[in-house]
C-alpha cells in the first residue's frame, strides 16, 4: 500500500522494481530518461540519413549532405586537445558576458525610468522604438566604423541584441505592477523610495529576469553572426582568435564540414549553459516563485 | 497592541459628502450628501446596490481620492473637508481590498511586520515578535515563512486583516474581503473577524453584498441607495454580541433579514433597470 502511494506520484519506473533498481540514479527521473530516449533517437536518424549513400545506394536529401555524428564526434574529439577550439569558446562567452552585462546594466534602469516617469517616456520612447527593429546584424557595419577595436564592435552588437527585450519586458513588468500594492504601502507609511525600493524593484523582478532568459539567448544568435561577419582574430590560422561562430564560416571555407557541426553543437550547448545559468540565478532571486 | 484603548477611539464622522466624476465629459454623481456616523469601536456594515458609490465614500475615507464636498472627520479630526479636498492616507485607516493587497514576494510575518517598521514605529526586531504573536493569538503559528502564493486564500484573507491591525488603525476599511470565498471559508473568516474584533476593538467599517454577512457581523447595516449613493435605512441589529453561528438561525436574525432585504432590493431593483453595472444583489 505504501510503496504503491510512493511509487506512483513521482512517476518513478513502470518497469517493475528489478529492472528499476539496474537504472543508474538519474535515470530514475522520467523527463531525464525522456531526454535521453529524444537525443538517442535523434542521433540514430541522422546517422542512418547521414550514411545513407552507403546502405541505400541513393543519398537522401538533406540529411544525405551532412556530416554523420560518427563524423563529427571524430572531428570533434581531434578538437578536444586544440588549445584554438577552446580559444573560440573563452572569447565568445567573453564577448556574450560583456554584451549581456552591459545591456542589463543599462537596460534595467532605463525601462524602469521610462515606466516611471512620463516626461522621460515623452523624450525618449520615441527614438527607442525607432531604432528599435533595426537588427543587430544591421548595426554589424556601422559599429565597424564608429568603436575603435573590433572586440568593441562586436560587444556592441552584442549589447543591441539583449537590449531591447530587457528594457521592453523592465517597462511591461512595471506597468503591470498592481496599484492596490502600492496604496497598501502608501498608507502603511513607506516613502517613496521604499515603495520604490520594496514594491517597484520586486515586481518588476520576474519581468526582468524573463527579459534576461530570452535576452541572453539572442546575444548567442548575434554574437555568431557578428563573428562570422568580422572576421577572424589576429592568428588566422585554423580557428584560433575567431570564437565560436568564426570557427564555424572558417570551417566552411576550409571545408572541413564535420568542424561546422561541431562548431553549432558547441553553440547550442552555450546557449543553453547561459540561459540555465540566467534561470537559476532568477529563482535564487526570487524565492517567493519557489512553488511555481 | 492597545487592545482595549482602542474602544475609545474611531469614531467617524461623514457630513454631507460629496463625488463626482466625469469620465469623458458625463457628470456622474456617485455619492450624494451623504452623512454618516460611525460609533468607534462599531462594526458598522455597508450594504448596497452594485456600482452605487459606496467604494467611492471608502476611498475618500482612505484618501485614495478627494471629495467634491462636504466633509469626513475622524476623532473630531477633519480628514478632508472645505480647502482640504483629499485626505492624506495615513495608518490610522487601512483598507483591506477585495482581491487582497499582500506583497507576494514578502512572507506572511514580514507582510505583518511591514507596517510599524516603515513608520519607524518599532524596529525590525520588535515588529517581527508582535507580529509573531499575532499570528500566534489569531491561530495561525506555523504559516510565518510561508509566501502568500503558498496559502490558501482564505488565510491570505486573514493575514492580510493581521496586517491592517498591526498598524494600530483607529478605523479598518474593509472592500468585500470575503467576496471571492466560498460559504464555508467566510464562516470561519467571520468568525476570526469578531473574535480579532473582541479583542482589539478597532472601528470597522465594512462594504458588503452579502445580506448574511452584513447582519451577523454588523452593530449596525447601513442600506445605501442606488447611485448616488447616500444612506437610505440605519438598521440597529439588536442580536446581542458575541455572537456565533448559532445567530444565522434565530428568529429574530430572520426579521432582521427580511426587512433589510426588502429594502435592499427596491434600491437593487432601481439600479438594475437603469442598467447599472453588475445589477444583482447576492
Amino acid at each position: 500500500m505504501t510503496a504503491d502511494i510512493a511509487a506512483t506520484p513521482t512517476g518513478a519506473p513502470a518497469l517493475g522494481e528489478a529492472g528499476a533498481r539496474k537504472l543508474p540514479g538519474f535515470l530514475n527521473n522520467p523527463s531525464v530518461r525522456r531526454a535521453c530516449i529524444a537525443i538517442a533517437a535523434a542521433l540514430i536518424f541522422w546517422q542512418l540519413g547521414a550514411t545513407s549513400h552507403d546502405w541505400l545506394g541513393i543519398g537522401l536529401p538533406v540529411v544525405g549532405h551532412v556530416p554523420s555524428p560518427i563524423a563529427v564526434l571524430k572531428a570533434w574529439h581531434g578538437l578536444i586537445g586544440d588549445p584554438g577550439y577552446w580559444e573560440s569558446w573563452y572569447l565568445s562567452f567573453t564577448r556574450v558576458a560583456l554584451g549581456f552585462a552591459a545591456a542589463t546594466a543599462i537596460g534595467v534602469p532605463f525601462g524602469l525610468l521610462l515606466a516611471m516617469s512620463r516626461y522621460f517616456r515623452g523624450l525618449a520612447f520615441p527614438v527607442f522604438e525607432l531604432l528599435r527593429p533595426i537588427p543587430p546584424l544591421a548595426w554589424v557595419p556601422a559599429s565597424i566604423i564608429f568603436w575603435p577595436t573590433q572586440e568593441m564592435s562586436i560587444d556592441f552588437v552584442i549589447f543591441l541584441g539583449a537590449f531591447y527585450t530587457i528594457v521592453l519586458n523592465v517597462l511591461g513588468g512595471a506597468r503591470e505592477i498592481d496599484p492596490r500594492l502600492v496604496q497598501a504601502a502608501r498608507s502603511m507609511g513607506a516613502s517613496r523610495w521604499n515603495i520604490f525600493r520594496r514594491l517597484i524593484l520586486p515586481g518588476v523582478l520576474p519581468s526582468i529576469c524573463v527579459g534576461m532568459e530570452v535576452a541572453v539567448g539572442i546575444t548567442w544568435e548575434v554574437v555568431v553572426a557578428a563573428e562570422m561577419i568580422s572576421g577572424g582574430g589576429s592568428g588566422g590560422n585554423t580557428a584560433s582568435g575567431g570564437g565560436l561562430g568564426f570557427f564555424i564560416w572558417n570551417s566552411y571555407i576550409g571545408g572541413s564540414y564535420p568542424d561546422i557541426i561541431v562548431g553549432m553543437i558547441s553553440i547550442g550547448i552555450a546557449g543553453y549553459l547561459s540561459s540555465t545559468l540566467v534561470r537559476a540565478t532568477a529563482k535564487r532571486l526570487m524565492p517567493w516563485t519557489r512553488g511555481r | 497592541m492597545s487592545a482595549t484603548a482602542g474602544a475609545a477611539r474611531g469614531a467617524l464622522k461623514i457630513n454631507d459628502a460629496v463625488k463626482l466624476y466625469e469620465p469623458s465629459g458625463a457628470r456622474v454623481l456617485a455619492v450624494d450628501h451623504c452623512s454618516l456616523d460611525i460609533r468607534p469601536g462599531e462594526i458598522c456594515m455597508i450594504v448596497g446596490p452594485s456600482g452605487c458609490g459606496k467604494t467611492s465614500l471608502l476611498n475618500a475615507i482612505a484618501g485614495f481620492h478627494g471629495l467634491d464636498g462636504g466633509s469626513i472627520h475622524l476623532d473630531g479630526r477633519m480628514l478632508c473637508g472645505p480647502g482640504h479636498p483629499q485626505a492624506d492616507v495615513g495608518p490610522d485607516r487601512i483598507v483591506v481590498f477585495q482581491n487582497g493587497a499582500l506583497f507576494p514576494w514578502k512572507t506572511t510575518l514580514e507582510n505583518i511586520a511591514f507596517g510599524p517598521i516603515m513608520q519607524r514605529r518599532m524596529t525590525k526586531r520588535t515588529a517581527y515578535e508582535t507580529a509573531r504573536r499575532m499570528m500566534a493569538d489569531a491561530g495561525l503559528s506555523g504559516h510565518e515563512y510561508e509566501y502568500p502564493g503558498e496559502i490558501s486564500s482564505g488565510l491570505r484573507r486573514r493575514v492580510e486583516i493581521l496586517r491592517a491591525l498591526m498598524n494600530d488603525p483607529s478605523v479598518l476599511l474593509l472592500d468585500e474581503p470575503y467576496r471571492a470565498l466560498d460559504a464555508l471559508t467566510k464562516s470561519v473568516m467571520h468568525e476570526a473577524l469578531l473574535e480579532t474584533h473582541y479583542r482589539t476593538g478597532t472601528t470597522i467599517f465594512f462594504i458588503t453584498h452579502d445580506l448574511e454577512e452584513a447582519i451577523f457581523l454588523g452593530h449596525r447595516v447601513v442600506v445605501m441607495t442606488a447611485r448616488p449613493c447616500r444612506p437610505k435605512q440605519v438598521v440597529e441589529i439588536d442580536i446581542p454580541h458575541p455572537r456565533d453561528y448559532g445567530v444565522l438561525t434565530s428568529r429574530r436574525f430572520r426579521e432582521l433579514a427580511a426587512e433589510i432585504s426588502a429594502v435592499l432590493e427596491e434600491e437593487a431593483l432601481k439600479s438594475f433597470t437603469r442598467g447599472e453595472k453588475e445589477g444583482g444583489v447576492q
